[in-house]
């Protein structure tokens, strides 16, 4: 029998009531007294010089309040990177200035350099587009190819970085001397040269800012998208603008999605609090679609060689990859994290190789900045390993799930030190990949092949053991790595008079479901009702402190700072229990909500604690504080490791190119399941953002830094009929060894095993219809790719 | 401006608008009725679906001052009388069928304007017929789940081991 409620119990969420009824609250909701509207100018053009900007028209327009080029904000500071990356010489990476508004030059097709503010959005529309054609920015030509880029020094996207490139990364550098040996006296080396497509997020809520002044106090507020309030408060007033954070308050109320997109910092923030403070009125400004495609931070965009070396027999040898990873035209917050430490760290795969060296050069030019997109470097590191494994597999004739057999690491490993620096605390590689091939019945595949042909389809199956990194992340770890922020995080349980809770969490929910998950675990510990816990996030007025949520971190490194919270609240609820039942503290025992004597029948129930501790007419006030209210600070010990398998059949139409995913199976290790239905939700998201790149989606810049796919009539996203029902299961589940919930981030895992099970299922279709010169199709694999694939 | 006068949600509203004043602008900032979401540019999302005298529209693709006379219903007049989720409602929440909620007005209202077209719609019906909504976190997984189930089909075998 299921649980109705508590851990493990698939508790309906309680935030849907209001999204199902139109009373969530995003940014773009709020109307505020006297709100102005701010419209960005952007430029159109992918690289230029400003030569001049005539504002005195615009400003003269009816309506418009004030108008802001990047001179006005020249002496702020710039948008930080936040970490750190030293080439393999040593030198740290360049890093340029990434200012509130472009100034100087333009450097992207979308790059705002100025703004306008009036009274109505259409105003400042009008004046937005009066202030464009009163610019002069002389086009300069686009650097838009990364391997251009880093031959042509006379052209530069910056012009103090002469070779547009940030920094040439070695991992493991020490490696490199014995991966090269090993390579070159293999029995087999497996190359493969891939591009690891570039996506825009796609939020279905664009992104949104409300700066709101107060002269009286010198108080700024601002109402954003943000999956990180505090972390946007961080960048905006230690930066940025220069502001003590005290005087800062961000606030991210409902928001409607954030794939990583919404974890930065963009300069728009910046102005529009400048702008209420110089109007002393609420400046608000939505992105329209258009905007959040020109100006969002994009995702991946590497390309990549990859070589693989093993024995005949599939025994891996070594790894080697040479990637340019793309940064566009400035440095977003963790533009320099993703293609390092999120990408290399994870090129051992799941898999005993003793020889692994990643060289990752990135690249600036004249598109817009790329960083961590669900997923962040692992979908990278997955896809280059399970596309080269799959492609050995043909060249050797061996069987993909026998060699993923023979190289996982076996249960027995852990914990295992992989030679890219990670320890895997603990994992069952080969169960995951069992119960995929059951899922799957991949026995009964060759009947299901023969069906598909009569249908005229070529049918093939693909599959791809992943693992990532996640929980993100221990701050001693990655500060030896060059973060320069902690990554632990922290919560608050107050405890009303009244008994019900308050928590507060520096997790922000923006589609996961926190509101209900972290009151599930708090009322099983607690023995209350879920009902009486509400889950309060998204105000850094509100809650002590949190890094926010991205990189499958909330559960894993929130919800242990809220479970070590609820833990001092039941030790200080102990104490309270020994003072009212007149015993020892070390004797009171807590369990199903009562503090009891152990031994004896003497007991309070939590709601008597909890009103005693606001209501303590008779506590010996030296020993025993009153309240009961704790917050705890949680720095995780290790990143946890979930891993999986997953099996994609797919049909072909060998005569239109088009692919239909058949079938989806994912086998997950995610250790201890906190609720399943939002687990599996959070996969099926996974998994159909991973069949849109590896079939519909792509970014396309044209040779003059033009984007070419800049809406939903251009850029393909996944649409219901695009995907079938995903087979999800997480029934294999090695518990976190060092967290203490015993739990690993499920929410980027099915972006990450995904693309490279679609791949590899289409170039086996290809192969079992006779095809067999295609080795490999780049990302989306769309019609026209396949087709002319097959006839090339 | 020109007056237009309408029922939305029952009731009997008027405002005055501009010639360019899109039905969903007018409903969010005229009557307050942030339900209605708009997620671009191209009518593509569907994240502003409303239904105009019965149909399916997208209110980001209408003129307000076309609609003068039109009865309206947006997400904020799905649940039933008493305040209880609609059955469509009720069968997103039962089937998770939302993540972040934001295309979730559209998707609803989709998905009940299909239903009234077709009681029984197949799975490939309903995918087809929600093409127009883009959803980013669901997969669309529990979304076709959750639409099957309102439309009292069993979903309990979909995808199950």
């Amino acid at each position: 029998m299921p649980k109705d409620q508590g851990i493990g119990a698939s508790s309906k969420r309680r935030e849907d009531v209001r999204f199902l009824t139109g009373r969530g609250v995003y940014t773009d909701d709020l109307s505020l007294h006297g709100q102005t509207h701010a419209v960005f100018v952007r430029s159109t053009v992918a690289h230029g010089r400003i030569k001049a900007i005539d504002t005195a028209a615009a400003a003269a327009m009816p309506g418009v309040l004030a108008v802001f080029t990047g001179e006005d904000f020249k002496d702020m500071g710039g948008n930080p990177a936040g970490w750190l990356i030293n080439s393999r010489n040593g030198e740290p990476m360049r890093e340029p200035k990434r200012p509130v508004l472009a100034h100087g030059k333009v450097r992207h097709v979308g790059d705002a350099y100025a703004a306008v503010v009036a009274e109505t959005f259409q105003q400042a529309k009008d004046a937005a587009q009066q202030l464009a054609d009163d610019s002069d920015i002389e086009e300069l030509p686009a650097i838009v190819d990364m391997a251009a880029a880093l031959a042509d020094s006379s052209n530069r996207v910056h012009d103090e970085i002469p070779d547009n490139q940030c920094f040439d990364w070695g991992w493991i550098e020490d490696n490199r001397a014995a991966v090269d040996a090993a390579i070159k006296a293999a029995p087999h080396v497996t190359t493969l040269e891939l591009v690891n497509n570039r996506l825009v997020p796609n939020a279905m809520e664009p992104r949104a800012s409300i700066g709101e002044y107060f002269p009286g106090t010198g108080d700024y507020k601002l109402t954003t998208t943000s999956q990180n309030p505090h972390l946007h408060r961080l960048l905006i007033a230690a930066f940025v603008m220069g502001m003590p954070e005290n005087k800062l308050t961000v606030v991210a109320p409902d928001v409607g999605g954030g794939f990583g997109s919404k974890i930065y910092h963009y300069g728009e923030e910046a102005v529009v609090l400048a702008a209420a403070k110089k109007l002393a009125r609420p400046v608000r400004w939505t992105a329209e679609r258009s905007e959040s495609f020109l100006s969002d931070a994009h995702g991946r965009d590497h390309v990549t060689k990859i070589e693989l070396a093993c024995e005949k027999d599939g025994t891996f040898i070594a790894f080697r990859t040479e990637t340019m990873a793309n940064v566009g035209a400035y440095l977003s917050n963790f533009s320099t994290a993703t293609p390092t430490f999120l990408h290399g760290t994870l090129m051992a795969g799941p898999y005993k190789v003793p020889n692994v060296y990643v060289n990752v050069k990135t690249v600036f030019t004249n598109t817009a900045p790329v960083d961590a997109y669900r997923g962040a470097g692992r979908p990278e590191a997955t896809f280059s390993l399970e596309r080269v494994i799959d492609k050995m597999c043909r060249e050797l004739g061996l069987d993909p799930f026998e060699v993923r057999r023979k190289n996982l690491l076996t249960k027995d490993m852990f914990p295992y030190t992989t030679p890219v620096g990670l320890a895997y605390d603990t994992g069952d590689y080969h169960a995951t990949l069992d119960k995929a091939m059951a899922m799957a019945d991949v026995a009964g595949f060759e009947a299901r092949r023969a069906e598909s042909a009569k249908k005229g389809k070529l049918r093939g199956m693909g599959l791809s053991t992943w693992i990532e990194a996640c929980g993100i992340a221990p701050s001693n770890l990655v500060g030896v790595l060059g973060s320069r922020v902690g990554l632990y995080d922290a919560a608050t349980v107050r405890v009303n008079a009244t008994g019900n809770i308050s928590v507060m969490t520096g997790a922000h929910s923006h589609g996961q479901g926190h509101e209900t998950v972290f009151a599930q675990i708090v009322a099983e510990k607690l023995g209350v009702p879920e009902a009486s816990v509400e889950i309060v996030h998204g105000d850094t007025s509100k809650i002590p402190f949190g890094m926010g949520s991205y990189g499958s971190r909330s559960l894993a490194v929130c919800g242990s700072a809220m479970n070590r919270a609820v833990d001092k609240i039941i030790a200080k609820g102990k104490k309270i229990a020994a003072h009212m039942l007149e015993a020892a503290e070390d004797d009171i025992t807590f369990e199903n909500g009562n503090f009891s004597v152990a031994g004896t029948d003497k007991a309070k129930s939590f709601g008597e604690i909890a009103f005693s501790a606001y209501v303590p007419h008779n506590y010996p006030l030296e020993t025993l504080e009153p309240g009961l209210e704790e917050t705890a600070f949680y720095d995780p010990a290790n990143f946890t490791y979930p891993a999986g398998a997953y099996i994609c059949e797919v049909e072909v139409d060998p005569d239109t190119g088009k692919v239909d995913v058949a079938a989806f199976y994912c086998a997950d290790d995610f250790g201890n399941v906190m609720n399943p239905m939002i687990v599996e939700g959070q996969v099926h998201g996974g998994v159909g953002q991973g069949i849109g790149q590896a079939l519909c989606e792509n970014t396309s810049y044209d040779e003059s830094g033009q984007l070419l796919s800049g809406s939903y009539m251009d850029y393909a996203m996944p649409r219901a009929d695009d995907v079938p029902f995903y087979n999800v299961d997480y029934s294999c589940q090695t518990p976190c060894t060092h967290n203490p919930l015993g739990v690993k981030g499920c929410g980027e895992a099915g972006a990450i095993g995904s693309p490279p099970a679609v791949v590899n299922a289409v170039i086996d279709a290809l192969h079992r219809g006779g095809h067999t010169h295609v080795t490999h199709i780049d990302m989306p694999v769309s019609p026209s790719r396949v087709w002319s694939a097959i006839n090339g | 401006m020109t007056k237009v006068t309408m029922t939305v949600n029952g009731a009997t509203v008027s405002g005055e608008v501009e010639g360019r004043t899109l039905l969903s602008s007018f409903l969010r900032e005229g009557l307050a009725l942030t339900g209605t979401h708009v997620g671009c540019d191209t009518s593509q999302c569907g994240a502003c679906v409303v239904h105009v005298d019965g149909k399916a529209v997208k209110s980001c693709t209408a003129f307000a001052v076309d609609l003068d006379g039109a009865s309206v219903t947006t997400i904020e007049g799905m649940a039933n009388a008493d305040g209880s989720l609609g059955v469509v409602q009720q069968a997103f929440q039962d089937h998770h069928g939302l993540q972040c909620g934001f295309c979730t007005p559209g998707m609803v209202m989709s998905a009940a304007a299909l239903l009234a077209e077709n009681s029984k719609p197949t799975e490939a019906e309903v995918r087809h017929y929600l093409e127009g909504n883009i959803c980013r976190c669901t997969g669309y997984h529990n979304i076709i789940k959750a639409v099957l189930a309102a439309s009292g089909q069993d979903v309990s075998g979909i995808a199950a081991e």
